[in-house]
């Protein structure tokens, strides 16, 4: 197994601001919009280097989507900013007709998204964002692992015309991918090549697919790693080839089964390549409050979780 | 209950939303000790309710709605003192497994609770449901509903006050928690929200206004409410509040709106605050 050098340890949500506030001195096209959060999404440097291109709309999430939408007519670049469940079902409509229909260059960028945000509990842990967004025509969605992922991946997304939206999270999480590395919408990124099964990881859960593989490779299991950050488009020839190579997969994901990455990556492989299955994600159920580490344990969204549901994949495998 | 006596039981409500929020390092003081003197007036003087039997249809029974659900521990407070469920519940604010979640919830039914809120701007609404349902059912009661100042920037509070006014739903008594601050600073400087009144009355509503830290105030202000429900027009009271109140170096700022006290602040603040019933 591969060995992960830990660089340091932060929020994704620090990786947009830096991001973004790097894209504001690059792209004088960049503005932010936000909804009464501006110091939880980090965008506090943006709006103090750049006023101008600072939108300050109030607690009024409707608003901001619909704004965006228009700023888009005459050339600008909108990142919207608010926790992630106000940024997708709050305002499904409004980016659905206004932003996905109409093939307008809005970034949808959400912190504070899944389990991890912690005590303020279900009513703002939102586990459905991904399937709502992936859902839509015309969508790239988007969920980095960790804070210089999260920052490339803001700055690449101005570079691509259409509208996007981008998760992270409140956590201060491990940084283990490089800080100069180049962002690939829809690419795959191989973290670990294996031969005995496949775990598929997105967001927060790549950390402990890590911690997983290490495990695993004590006990002799080879496990390939996949970090899929673009869960749509999803790169569908590194999933297949893997699923090939190892006959067994895993997803990992802090989201609902129902509609997310796992849902995905089975619909391209029930087509394509079927093999036994399984996901790490919530089982059909709302968050609750709790310390992040006692929610992704409660709701197994970790790395022992992982290797529960390898082992019974791998069991599943039709030997040739 | 006399004034004197409803500030005794806001004292030990505002020492319980400093525990709380100290013991799990996370919640929503300022809103919540700005709104302190307002809900113990209501659940302790002004509301006609039943805690020891407590159920979700509330028949007969006046009905309060939490809109600006983010102030959870005012409310758990209140309700705990009031007898709806043990004070000593309130040690598990936040906890994992807890009936009392970061915000408002029903699904572990919590007593007192009747709808799930914390995504601001949505009360109104489902105060309004139950306020036609009350008509239908011919019951007198009535519905009490409270909202943040800067939660009126969400649109759906307008379309609940156009339906209201436009159906004469008159068994509603909204107040909003006019502190001027929300969090990214205050009202003026995040979306100036004009004059509150005029676009109140604008749309329809009976409006009067009062100190939310004055107790005589507060209830002649809602007896008189009350008394006027009935004649045509929702009524919104606009309550001027400081965030913060009862704790100095709590009062007037957007900075405690969600963020709890340490060891030494906490210290502090209990030192300004008299203890009345006995910490839980
Ligand atoms: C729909 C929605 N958008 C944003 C938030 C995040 N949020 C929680 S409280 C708050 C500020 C509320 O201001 P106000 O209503 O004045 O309450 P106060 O800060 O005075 O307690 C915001 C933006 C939310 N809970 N719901
Ligand atoms: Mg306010």
């Amino acid at each position: 197994m591969k060995k992960f050098e830990v660089t340091g340890n932060k929020d994704t949500r620090s990786g947009f601001g830096d991001g973004l506030t790097e894209l504001g001195r690059t792209n004088p096209n960049v503005v932010a919009l936000c909804a009464d959060l501006t110091g939880s999404l980090k965008m506090g440097d943006f709006k103090n280097e750049f006023p101008d291109r600072f939108f300050q709309v109030g607690i009024a999430e409707a608003n901001m989507m619909g704004m965006a939408a228009g700023m888009t007519i005459g050339g600008k670049i909108p990142f919207t900013g608010t926790f992630a469940n106000f940024s997708t079902g709050r305002v499904y409509d409004q980016i659905r007709q206004s932003i996905a229909y109409s093939e307008k260059n809005v970034k949808i960028c959400a912190s504070h998204a899944g389990l991890t945000l912690g005590e303020d509990g279900a009513t703002h842990q939102i586990l459905e964002d991904v399937g709502m967004m992936q859902m839509l025509p015309n969508m790239t969605v988007i969920n980095p692992c960790d804070y210089n992922q999260t920052k490339a991946a803001t700055i690449a997304i101005a570079e691509h015309e259409g509208p996007v939206y981008l998760r992270f999270g409140r956590p201060k999480m491990p940084i283990f991918t490089p800080a100069d590395q180049k962002f690939e919408i829809g690419k795959g990124i191989m973290l670990n090549e294996g031969t005995d099964v496949t775990i598929i990881a997105t967001g927060h859960l790549v950390w402990e697919a890590i911690l997983a593989g290490e495990k695993l490779a004590e006990q002799g299991i080879n496990a390939e790693i996949i970090n899929i950050h673009t869960i749509k488009p999803l790169d569908e020839e590194m999933v297949i080839a893997s699923a090939k190579k190892t006959g067994a997969v895993v997803t990992a994901e802090e989201h609902q089964t129902i509609g997310g990455l796992g849902a995905t990556v089975s619909q391209c492989l029930a087509k394509n390549h079927a093999v036994p299955m399984d996901f790490v994600a919530v089982d059909d159920s709302f968050g609750e409050s709790g310390t992040p580490a006692q929610l992704m344990t409660k709701y197994g969204l970790d790395a022992d979780n992982i290797i529960a549901k390898v082992k019974r994949v791998m069991a599943k495998k039709v030997m040739a | 209950m006399t004034s004197l006596e409803l500030s005794k039981v806001a004292s030990q409500v505002r020492r319980d939303i400093v525990r709380m929020v100290h013991a799990v390092n996370s919640g929503h003081p300022g809103g919540s000790l700005g709104c302190t003197d307002f809900l113990v007036n209501l659940y302790f003087k002004q509301m006609n309710i039943n805690p020891a039997e407590w159920d979700m249809d509330g028949k007969n029974e006046d009905l309060f709605f939490l809109s600006n659900g983010h102030i959870s521990p005012v409310w758990y407070s209140v309700l705990a003192r009031k007898g709806y469920f043990q004070v000593n519940e309130l040690a598990t604010f936040r906890k994992i497994n807890t009936r009392l979640q970061g915000h408002p919830a029903t699904e572990e039914g919590l007593e007192g609770i009747r709808v799930a809120s914390g995504s601001l701007g949505q009360g109104l609404s489902v105060a309004l449901g139950a306020a036609e349902t009350k008509k239908l059912n011919g019951d007198k009661s009535i519905i009490y509903t409270l909202h943040g100042d800067g939660e009126l920037q969400e649109g759906q509070v307008w379309e609940a006050a156009m339906y209201a006014a436009a159906n004469k739903i008159d068994n509603v008594i909204s107040t909003v928690d006019y502190n001027g601050q929300q969090i990214d600073g205050s009202l003026e400087q995040v979306l100036a929200m004009g004059d509150l009144r005029a676009k109140w009355e604008a749309f329809g509503w009976d409006v009067r206004e009062m100190d939310g830290h004055n107790m005589d105030e507060i209830s002649s202000t809602l007896e008189k409410a009350k008394a006027d429900c009935g004649n045509g027009k929702p009524i919104m009271l606009i309550m001027t509040t400081s965030m913060g109140k009862g704790v100095d170096f709590m009062e007037g700022t957007h900075k405690w709106h969600g963020i709890a006290p340490n060891d030494e602040q906490l210290a502090d603040a209990l030192g300004q605050l008299e203890e009345t019933l006995g910490d839980y």
